[in-house]
């Protein structure tokens, strides 16, 4: 379990490989990337601005991970999330599960990127051709908790 | 009683404060009163702060509004979160 945040851009091939060579039981690996995207119901997406609550985002990150390894046997993940200023396009985030199977590895993956929307204290702002906007919680990703949360 | 009040996402932009130290009333105990406090401090407070715009931590865990908040406690406000 490693989580990193940070301003500087990262490499997805040489996370997934330090992961890979991190044992040699893991059968398969998930990554997740979450990117800018250049759009939104505001308009035209110039670029975005993330901000955390240092001290407390490692401790909730560190959370959700223990979380997910208590649901599925892990053999390891690397969590890495930007902040700072971002422009369409750029990675954001970037989730990685080690499993022995590919069930583990997806599921474990999928919840935590899921949990870190609920429950990671990071902020997002929007700058469009109409203004900024900071976005809050979506319900769809609160639904998304409430799912994990019934055992599906 | 002293507590520290750090402020993220819209609020910390829109009051155009990161952090303070706080000198509160011993009568506030919990974070809706400490909201409420806060909110007579002026329009952009009384607007910002109100309680379904805003949640809060207290110690670095997620805090309802009933919250009992301490003597040199860290209490975050902010705007509901938005990452990944």
């Amino acid at each position: 379990m490693s989580i990193s945040i940070q301003e500087s851009d990262f490499d997805v091939a040489a996370e997934m490989a330090a992961l890979r060579h991190s044992s040699a039981k893991i059968g398969a690996l998930v990554s997740f990337v979450g990117l800018v995207r250049d759009f939104s119901n505001e308009g035209r997406i110039e670029n975005i601005f993330l901000e955390h609550y240092s001290g407390m985002t490692e401790k909730a990150l560190g959370k959700i991970i223990g979380e997910a390894a208590a649901r599925w046997n892990l053999l390891g993940s690397r969590v890495i999330h930007r902040i700072g200023p971002l422009q369409p396009n750029e990675q954001i985030v970037l989730v990685a599960t080690a499993a022995a199977h590919r069930r583990e590895a997806f599921a474990s993956c999928e919840f935590i990127i899921d949990y870190l929307k609920t429950a990671a204290p990071f902020w997002k702002r929007e700058q469009t051709d109409r203004g900024g906007t900071w976005l809050e919680t979506r319900d769809s990703d609160l639904q998304r908790m409430d799912h994990w949360a019934r055992g599906e | 009683m002293k507590i520290q009040l750090v402020y993220f996402g819209r609020p910390r932009e829109q009051l155009k404060i990161s952090g303070e130290t706080a000198e509160i009333p011993e009568s506030l105990t919990t974070l809706a009163e400490l909201l409420a406090w806060l909110r007579t401090r002026g329009e952009a407070w009384a607007c910002e702060l109100a309680d379904n715009r805003v949640r809060c931590a207290i110690n670095q865990e997620f805090s309802g509004l009933a919250s009992r908040i301490g003597d040199r406690d860290e209490v975050a406000i902010f705007s509901p979160i938005s990452g990944g």
